[in-house]
C-alpha cells in the first residue's frame, strides 16, 4: 500500500455510503465505522482503492456502510476472499473486517494461516464476546461462565486469546482499540494499515443488546503502559499478563510481507506448449 | 502378416521394478513414431515399492479407453498380481512374457490359455553392470510391438540425460538384451503403421491437458490445495502461471482455495482451482456465494471413487449429483464434463470462457481415469474461446445486478473510480444491497437463470455422432469407449447414434429432443452405482423411447466391449 | 471514558474560533447520525429530538462564524488538528438505545454541554494570550447558557420508569 500524493484531500464524508446501518443504537460498530473512515481519510486513499472483505455477523455488514468496493463473503471466510484480492490486486489496500464469532471461531484455521503467511493486509475483528447476530451464543472469547441460553451456566471453556494466536502464527503488526475511543482506534488502523504485512487490530466493541454488562468496558480498558514493541519474545511476555484490556499497538514487526511475484513476464503460449510435444 | 489398427500392453512388476517407466517410455516411443496411444496405470496401496502395471494401447487413430484384454504382458514379476485381475484380462491370443524367478502368474494368465514365453529378465539384467529388469523388459516389449532399437531407447536416453553416462550405458545394454531375446518370441499381432500427418504430436496426461486449458482460456490464479487425482493441475499450473505473468497460492484447505479463487475474481482475474470429491464438497458452500454474488471462478473436480474418502486411486462419475444439485437454494451454474485426454484442454478452455461471459461458476468434471491417463495425440487446435467478462464502463448511477436483455450486467472492477459496490451472497437488489423483498428475489432468480438460459452455447454443448435406430447416452470419460462400441455395432451392421453432451448444466431440453427425435432405443452408459446420469436425464428430459442403462461403479473402467454387448443384447 | 479528550493546539484566537466551530459541526454530525439510527429503528420521537438537537447545533456553529467576522473560520477549522479523543459536544454513541427517551437524549446533551463548557474554561485558565483568554471567556458564558437552556428543557421531560427499555418482543437474528 502506498500513499500518493494527490491534489484530492478526502474527508471522512467521502469513504461513506448513504446506506444506514441496520446495528442496533449503542453498538460498539457505530464508532468503529468512523474509525475506519477516519483512517482512511487520514491516509487519504481514495475509496475506489480500498477493498473492505467480510464474512457473516453483525461487524461484517460494515463493507456496504463505507464507499469502497466491498465483499459480504460467506461465514468464516473473509480472510481467504482477501488474500486471493490481494495477491492478484497488489495495489488496492485490502481490509477484513470481522468479529468473534467469524474471525476466531468459524474462521479460526484461516486466521493462523494469514498471520503466517504474512499477506499485505488489515485484519480488523469487532470483539464482542458474543455471537450477536444469532441472538447471543458464546464466541470464543466469552467468558466460560457467562450464561446463555445454548450454555446454560456457562460454557466452562476457556476463551480463545487472538493476540497470542496472532503473535505465535507471525501477524506482522498486532493491536487492541477499544470503540469508545474512535479517534485513538482510528490512529491505531492508520498505522496498522500503513504497516506491510498482515496487521491485526482486534478492537473491543460492545453489543449492546446481548451483552449490556460491556457498559463497564469503557472503565475496565486502559492504554497499555508500555510502548509497542519489534521483539516478538517481549511481546509474548506482555501478552502473558494482559488481561484483555490494554489498548494501543502490541507489536510491529518487520517481517517480509508475502506477495508472489506478479507483473506480466508475458510469455508465448508455445513456450508453456513446449513441455508437451513429442 | 497381418497388421492390426490397435494393439496393446501390460507392463506389471513391483518393489521397485520400475514397470510404469517401462510404460512410460514406450508410450511415448509409439507417439514420436507417429501413432496415437493412451497409457493408464494401476497400483497397489504402498507408497513405494507395491505391485504396479502400466497399461498401455496404440493405434493408428485416436484411442481413447482401454481394450477388455491385452495381446501382450510383460511380468517383470507376478508379486501381488492377482490384485490386477479384473483389471487386466488375457484371453487364448495373449503372448504371456514370464520371468520364472519372477513368482507365479496369477490364476487369470493360467484361466485365459495365453500362451506363456519364459525369458529370465532379473538374470539378464545382473549380467550386465547397473541392468536394471525392466530395461529389458522394455527390449522385449519394443521388439514384440514392432518398435526399432532407437525409437524405443530414445525416451530412456532423455530421461537419464543427468544421471550420467553409466547410467545411459546400462539402460541401453539392458533394452538391446532384451531386443535381441525377443527375436526367438513368435507374435502374432503387428501394429499397423502410423498415419504420417503433418500434426505436431504431443504427450500429456489429461490433468495437463486441464492445466493448459486453463491458461488458453485466460486463467491467471489458481489456490491450491492437493487432493489425489487433481494435484497434477496445480503442479503442473505453479511454474506455468508465474510465466505469463500469474500466480498460484497455495492454500490451507479447500475452504480457503475457492474463496481465495472468489476473492482474486471479484479483483478482476479470472482464477481456478481443482479438487476431487473430497474437496468439491468442502467447497459447495463458496459456489453458491459465486453464484449468488455473480463471480465467475472455474472449479475442477478430477473424479475418483466415492462416497466419503472412496478410493482415491481410480475413476468413477459419481459426483454429478453434487455437481449440479450440490447448492443449497436455487443456484443454477455450469457444469461441463470433458471426454478424453485433448478433450481436457478445450472443455477447461471453454469453461473459463463461458465463467467468464456469464459470471458464474463452472464445475469441470474430469475424472482419474481421463485426468491420470497419459496421451499421445496430435497437437490440439487452438480455439478462440478466451475468457472476456462484461466489464462496467459508465458507472454513472451503477448498478452491479442490474436487469438486462441478456441478463448479464457488467461488472465493476476494484480500482474503478464511482463503481464501487459491496458483492454479497445474502439476496440482494439491482443495486447489490441486501433485501428480503419477493419482488428483488424474483428478479434476481429469474436473473441468474435466465443468463445462462439465454446464451448460444453452439454446438460444443454435445459431441453426436451417427445415426440408427439406438441412442448410446453417455458423458465424460466414458465416450471414448461408447464411440468404439458404436464402431463394432457398426462392423456386425448395427447402426448407432453416439450422444455424450459436455455440457451438463445449463440442461438443454430441446436440442436433446432433436438428437433423439426418430431413435427407437436409448442405452444410458455410466460409471456410477446409483445411475445419476440416468435419474438427471430423466429429471430434466424427455426421453422419448425405451430406456436401459447399463451402469456399473469403479474401480473398473467400463470397457467399449461391454458396452458393444449391450447394445447387440438390445438390438 | 476512560481517559481525557485533548484539543488541539489553539496558539491564536483564530485557532480558538476554529475549534469552536469544530466542536459544533462535529455535534452536528453526531446528531445527525443518531437521528439516522433512531430512523431507522422507529423511534420518530427521537428522530426529531436529534434532528431538532443537529439543527440547534448549526445555529450555534453560524454563531461562531459571525464571532469570527471576516476571518474564514471554516477553512481554519479543517486545517486544526483533532481532539485526541471524541470532540467534547460528540454525543456519547455508546449511550443510545433504539427505545431511548428525550429524557436520555438530553442527558447527552447535556453532557455534552458540560464538556464544551470545561474545555473553554481550561482555555481561560491556560491561554496566555489576552484575546485568546478573552474569547474563551465569551464562549464559556456561551455554553453556560446552552447547559441552562438543556436543563429548561429536561423539566419538560420527567426521568423515565425503570421499565423504558423494556421490549416484549424479542431480538430478532437476521443471518
Amino acid at each position: 500500500m502506498s500513499v500518493v500524493e494527490t491534489s484530492t484531500a478526502y474527508t471522512q464524508a467521502d469513504y461513506k455510503s448513504d446506506l444506514k446501518p441496520i446495528w442496533c443504537p449503542g453498538c460498539g460498530d457505530y464508532s468503529v465505522l468512523m474509525s475506519f473512515t477516519r483512517a482512511f481519510a487520514q491516509l487519504n486513499l481514495a475509496p475506489e482503492d480500498i477493498a473492505v472483505i467480510s464474512g457473516i455477523g453483525c461487524s461484517s455488514r460494515i463493507p456496504a456502510y463505507t464507499n469502497c468496493y466491498g465483499f459480504h463473503g460467506v461465514h468464516g471466510r473473509s480472510l481467504a476472499l482477501a488474500a486471493g484480492l490481494k495477491v492478484t490486486r497488489p495495489d488496492l489496500t485490502v481490509v477484513v473486517a470481522s468479529g468473534d464469532g467469524d474471525g476466531y471461531s468459524i474462521g479460526g484455521n484461516h486466521f493462523l494461516h494469514a498471520c503466517r503467511r504474512n499477506v499485505d493486509m488489515t485484519y480488523v475483528v469487532m470483539d464482542n464476546h458474543i455471537y450477536g447476530m444469532t441472538k447471543g451464543q458464546p464466541s470464543p472469547t466469552t467468558e466460560p461462565e457467562f450464561d446463555t441460553a445454548l450454555t446454560p451456566g456457562g460454557t466452562g471453556v476457556r476463551p480463545f486469546h487472538p493476540l497470542v494466536v496472532a503473535l505465535a502464527s507471525g501477524a506482522n503488526f498486532i493491536a487492541r482499540g477499544f470503540s469508545g475511543q474512535p479517534n485513538e482506534t482510528a490512529a491505531i488502523l492508520a498505522a496498522a494499515i500503513a504497516h506491510p504485512g498482515f496487521s491485526f487490530v482486534e478492537i473491543l466493541s460492545p453489543c449492546v443488546t446481548f451483552r449490556p454488562d460491556e457498559r463497564a468496558w469503557k472503565d475496565l480498558v486502559r492504554p497499555a503502559s508500555v510502548a509497542a514493541t519489534g521483539d516478538a519474545a517481549k511481546a509474548a511476555r506482555r501478552l502473558m499478563t494482559d488481561d484483555g484490556f490494554n489498548l494501543g499497538i502490541l507489536y510491529q514487526g518487520n517481517r517480509k510481507p508475502y506477495q508472489p511475484a506478479t507483473g506480466s513476464t508475458a510469455i508465448n503460449l508455445a513456450e508453456l506448449e513446449k513441455d508437451f510435444v513429442l | 502378416m497381418e497388421t492390426s489398427p490397435t494393439i496393446s500392453i501390460a507392463i506389471i512388476g513391483s518393489g521397485g521394478a520400475g514397470a510404469l517407466t517401462t510404460g512410460d517410455s514406450l508410450l511415448e516411443a509409439a507417439g514420436a513414431a507417429g501413432w496415437h496411444g493412451l497409457s493408464t496405470r494401476t497400483l497397489g496401496p504402498q507408497i513405494r515399492g507395491g505391485e504396479a502395471a502400466a497399461l498401455l494401447r496404440f493405434a493408428t487413430q485416436p484411442v481413447e479407453c482401454m481394450p477388455a484384454q491385452y495381446d501382450l504382458l510383460v511380468g517383470i514379476d507376478w508379486m501381488n498380481a492377482h490384485r490386477f485381475g479384473a483389471e487386466i484380462q488375457a484371453g487364448p491370443e495373449t503372448l504371456v512374457i514370464s520371468d520364472p524367478a519372477g513368482g507365479e502368474p496369477p490364476p487369470m494368465v493360467a484361466q485365459s490359455g495365453a500362451r506363456v514365453a519364459e525369458v529370465p529378465m532379473k538374470d539378464m539384467a545382473k549380467a550386465i553392470p547397473g541392468g536394471r529388469p525392466n530395461m529389458i523388459a522394455l527390449g522385449i516389449a519394443g521388439r514384440l510391438l514392432g518398435f526399432t532399437i532407437e525409437q524405443i531407447s530414445a525416451p530412456i536416453v532423455k530421461r537419464l540425460a543427468d544421471k550420467g553416462p553409466a547410467a545411459i550405458e546400462a539402460s541401453q545394454a539392458g533394452i538391446k538384451a532384451g531386443f535381441e531375446a525377443a527375436a526367438d518370441i513368435p507374435f502374432a499381432k503387428t501394429l499397423a503403421p502410423p498415419n504420417k500427418s503433418l500434426a505436431e504430436r504431443w504427450l500429456l496426461s489429461g490433468n495437463e491437458a486441464t492445466a493448459l486449458g486453463a491458461i488458453r482460456g485466460g486463467i491467471r490464479f489458481a489456490a491450491a490445495y492437493p487432493i489425489t487425482p487433481a494435484t497434477e493441475v496445480l503442479e503442473w499450473l505453479s511454474p506455468a502461471l508465474t510465466r505469463v505473468g500469474g500466480t498460484l497460492l497455495q492454500a490451507e484447505d479447500e475452504l480457503a482455495a475457492i474463496n481465495m479463487i472468489i476473492g482474486a475474481s471479484y479483483g478482476g482475474t479470472p482464477s481456478l482451482t481443482a479438487t476431487s470429491g473430497p474437496g468439491l464438497s468442502l467447497m459447495i458452500e463458496a459456489l453458491g456465494l459465486a453464484t449468488a454474488a455473480e463471480i465467475p471462478i472455474v472449479v475442477i473436480d478430477v473424479m475418483r471413487g466415492g462416497p466419503s474418502t472412496g478410493i482415491p486411486t481410480k475413476s468413477e462419475q459419481g459426483d454429478l449429483n453434487i455437481a449440479v444439485y450440490g447448492l443449497h437454494g436455487d443456484a443454477p451454474h455450469l457444469v461441463l464434463a470433458p471426454q478424453s485426454v485433448g478433450d481436457c484442454l478445450f472443455t477447461t478452455q471453454w469453461a473459463t470462457y463461458l465463467a467468464e461471459s456469464l459470471q458464474a461458476p463452472a464445475i469441470v468434471l474430469s475424472d482419474q481415469f481421463i485426468g491420470q491417463a497419459r496421451a499421445a495425440i496430435e497437437r490440439p487446435a487452438d480455439v478462440a474461446f478466451i475468457g472476456a467478462r462484461t466489464v462496467a464502463t459508465n458507472v454513472v448511477g451503477y448498478q452491479r445486478y442490474a436487469i438486462a436483455a441478456n441478463a448479464v450486467s457488467p461488472m465493476a472492477i476494484p480500482g474503478m473510480p464511482g463503481g464501487q459496490y459491496t458483492a454479497d451472497g445474502l439476496t440482494h437488489n439491482e443495486r447489490g444491497t441486501p433485501t428480503s423483498g419477493a419482488g428483488d428475489h424474483r428478479a434476481q432468480l429469474d436473473k441468474r437463470s435466465d443468463k445462462l438460459d439465454r446464451f448460444d452455447y453452439g454446438n460444443h454443448w454435445a459431441t453426436v455422432e451417427g445415426d440408427g435406430d439406438i441412442a448410446v447416452l453417455t458423458w465424460g470419460s466414458l465416450t471414448g469407449a461408447a464411440r468404439e462400441a458404436v464402431e463394432l455395432a457398426a462392423d456386425d451392421g448395427i447402426d448407432a447414434r453416439l450422444v455424450a453432451p459436455r455440457l451438463l448444466a445449463p440442461t438443454q431440453p430441446e436440442r436433446l429432443a432433436d438428437l433423439l427425435n426418430g431413435v427407437k432405443r436409448i442405452l444410458v452408459v455410466e460409471q456410477t452405482h446409483g445411475r445419476q446420469f440416468h435419474r438427471y436425464l430423466r429429471a430434466n428430459y424427455d426421453l422419448p423411447a425405451p430406456v436401459r442403462v447399463f451402469n456399473r461403479p469403479g474401480p473398473l473402467p467400463i470397457t467399449a466391449s461391454e458396452i458393444h454387448r449391450a447394445i447387440m443384447e438390445w438390438r | 471514558m476512560s481517559g481525557e479528550s485533548r484539543g488541539p493546539k489553539v496558539a491564536s484566537l483564530n485557532d480558538l474560533l476554529a475549534v469552536a466551530y469544530r466542536i459544533e459541526v462535529d455535534a452536528v454530525v453526531r446528531y445527525h447520525l443518531l437521528a439516522d439510527q433512531m430512523e431507522t429503528h422507529n423511534n420518530s420521537e427521537l428522530l426529531k429530538v436529534f434532528r431538532d438537537l443537529a439543527r440547534v447545533e448549526g445555529i450555534h456553529g453560524d454563531e461562531i462564524r459571525k464571532l469570527a467576522g471576516d476571518f474564514d473560520v471554516v477553512a481554519h477549522a479543517k486545517t486544526i488538528g483533532k481532539f485526541s479523543g471524541e470532540s467534547p459536544e460528540e454525543a456519547d454513541l455508546s449511550a443510545a438505545h433504539y427505545m431511548m427517551t428525550p429524557w436520555h437524549a438530553l442527558q447527552l446533551a447535556l453532557a455534552g454541554e458540560d464538556r464544551a463548557l470545561a474545555y473553554f474554561t481550561s482555555i481561560v485558565e491556560t491561554a496566555k494570550e489576552p484575546k485568546v483568554k478573552a474569547m474563551a471567556a465569551e464562549l464559556v458564558e456561551e455554553e453556560t447558557e446552552h447547559v441552562g437552556l438543556v436543563h429548561r428543557l429536561l423539566k419538560r421531560y420527567p426521568k423515565p420508569s425503570e421499565t423504558w427499555a423494556d421490549d416484549f418482543d424479542p431480538p430478532v437474528s437476521q443471518e
